[in-house]
């Protein structure tokens, strides 16, 4: 079978894979990292996303062939040894999950969106580049708050307080 | 998705002789429409030739009068290049219209082209524009290259390596927009070029990407979306499904253009 190396969290990693071997499928079946989630498996839902060279992709539908000399960040990458990423407790803070499956792909779009768009977002920009992250417990109403507030705390600015 | 042998190509040259020797070979470039269509499998290639490495094919530059994308070009980047917004505000809006924000960073123009999904969004800005298709073998326009559903003008071992896009002096896209699927259900690319009108309309027809020649003469006459009143296109020949009939699309692709038309200014 094919070799392919990668970093994953800043961690180099040699696999081999069949070549139908989706990215997302190597990073939960072989190395173990389950944070990133497969909900759809059409790229429509956005449990998946993850970033490739620092942009945010759907890792259902990229090969992990396609990842060789690539570096990968996945949820488990966010957080320091005890620390969350401001992003991960903006959504702890603001009650942006339910049932928590969507949850990493949301965080790593919403890193991504600060990344692209800088760290004052609206209400309307959040939710139009949601538009591939779904989610079917919270409406979106907390997650947005959770990304707005996430991204000023990026910005080391003093974070958010939650309304309750 | 069934299995099948893997090649990354490191060049153009490569990668053309891959697909001279392997019958049933596909050239996978963003893979956002192959990868789902395999996973569904409904298509099954026994060789996959991967593009992403091949280096130089994903410029975007302003030449003379055209904008010049590479066919590797992602959506994100044609969306956000300063480039595109300044010669063709309409063709970063556009690519700002597909998939989503991770599917832009993926997805690229040569491959929805080549592609040539009747609800894509670029087939419409190609031929609205009166872009150039550029390959391996020669220059194509687009009046000539798109063949039907997903069928192009392009041969079996042809691979495209850029499209030219005229500057217009005005340009606009009007998409009325499928939220499922976030395709085209209607979309509408209307352009004002020195010597001609042109209307593109994708989603619609029942064979892919056309144009609107009554539409066209009318703006020529005067570029304003009055031109268009009373204006409407047959039903006949578009396509009807669960999303929408065919007199309804019909009736979209009116609205469209005259929205298009108005957005242009």
């Amino acid at each position: 079978m094919p070799a392919v190396s990668l970093t994953v969290n800043g961690k180099a990693v040699k696999a081999t894979v069949e070549p139908r071997t989706l990215l997302v499928q190597l990073l939960r079946e072989q190395l173990r990292l389950t944070g990133t989630h497969v909900g759809c498996d059409t790229s429509q839902c956005g449990c998946c996303v993850v970033h490739v060279d620092g942009k945010a992709i759907k890792s259902c539908t990229m090969l992990a062939l396609q990842a060789e000399g690539a570096e990968v960040l996945t949820i488990e990458g966010l957080a320091t040894a005890d620390k969350l990423h401001p992003m991960q407790e903006a959504f702890r803070e603001n009650h942006g999950l339910q049932c928590g499956f969507c949850t990493p792909g949301m965080i790593m779009t919403a890193v991504d969106m600060v990344h692209r768009l800088g760290h004052e977002l609206d209400e309307r920009t959040i939710r139009e580049e949601l538009e591939g992250n779904i989610c079917r417990c919270t409406g979106y109403h907390n997650i947005v708050k959770s990304i707005a507030a996430g991204a000023k705390a990026m910005s080391g600015a003093p974070p958010h307080q939650a309304a309750e | 998705m069934y299995n099948f042998t893997y090649h990354r190509a490191s060049g153009l040259r490569q990668a053309t002789n891959m697909l001279g020797k392997f019958a049933d070979a596909k050239l996978l470039a963003g893979g956002q429409t192959l990868l789902p269509t395999m996973k569904q499998r409904l298509a099954s290639p026994a060789d996959i030739i991967d593009l992403n490495k091949i280096e130089g094919m994903s410029g975007i530059e302003l030449k003379g009068r055209n904008l010049v994308i590479g066919a590797m070009a992602r959506h994100a980047d044609v969306a956000s290049s300063p480039v595109v917004r300044h010669a063709i505000p309409a063709l970063a809006a556009l690519a700002h219209m597909i998939g989503d924000p991770a599917v832009r960073h993926r997805g690229t123009i040569g491959g929805s082209i080549a592609n040539n999904d009747p609800n894509a969004d670029y087939p419409a800005a190609c031929l609205g524009l009166a872009a150039t298709i550029v390959t391996t073998k020669r220059k194509i326009v687009a009046d000539e290259f798109f063949k039907g559903l997903f069928e192009t003008a392009l041969a079996p071992d042809e691979i495209i390596t850029k499209v030219s896009f005229p500057v217009p002096k005005k340009a606009a896209y009007q998409k009325f927009r499928n939220p499922a699927s976030r395709f085209a259900l209607v979309g509408v690319f209307v352009t004002r070029r020195p010597s001609e009108v042109r209307v593109a309309v994708t989603g619609a027809g029942a064979s892919g990407v056309f144009r609107v020649p009554a539409f066209e003469a009318a703006l020529k006459k005067r570029f304003s979306p009055k031109s268009l009143e009373g204006l409407t296109i047959p039903a006949d020949g578009l396509a009807g499904d669960i999303h929408g009939s065919a007199e309804y699309r019909a009736h979209l692709v009116g609205v469209l253009a005259r929205r298009a038309v108005a957005d242009a200014g």
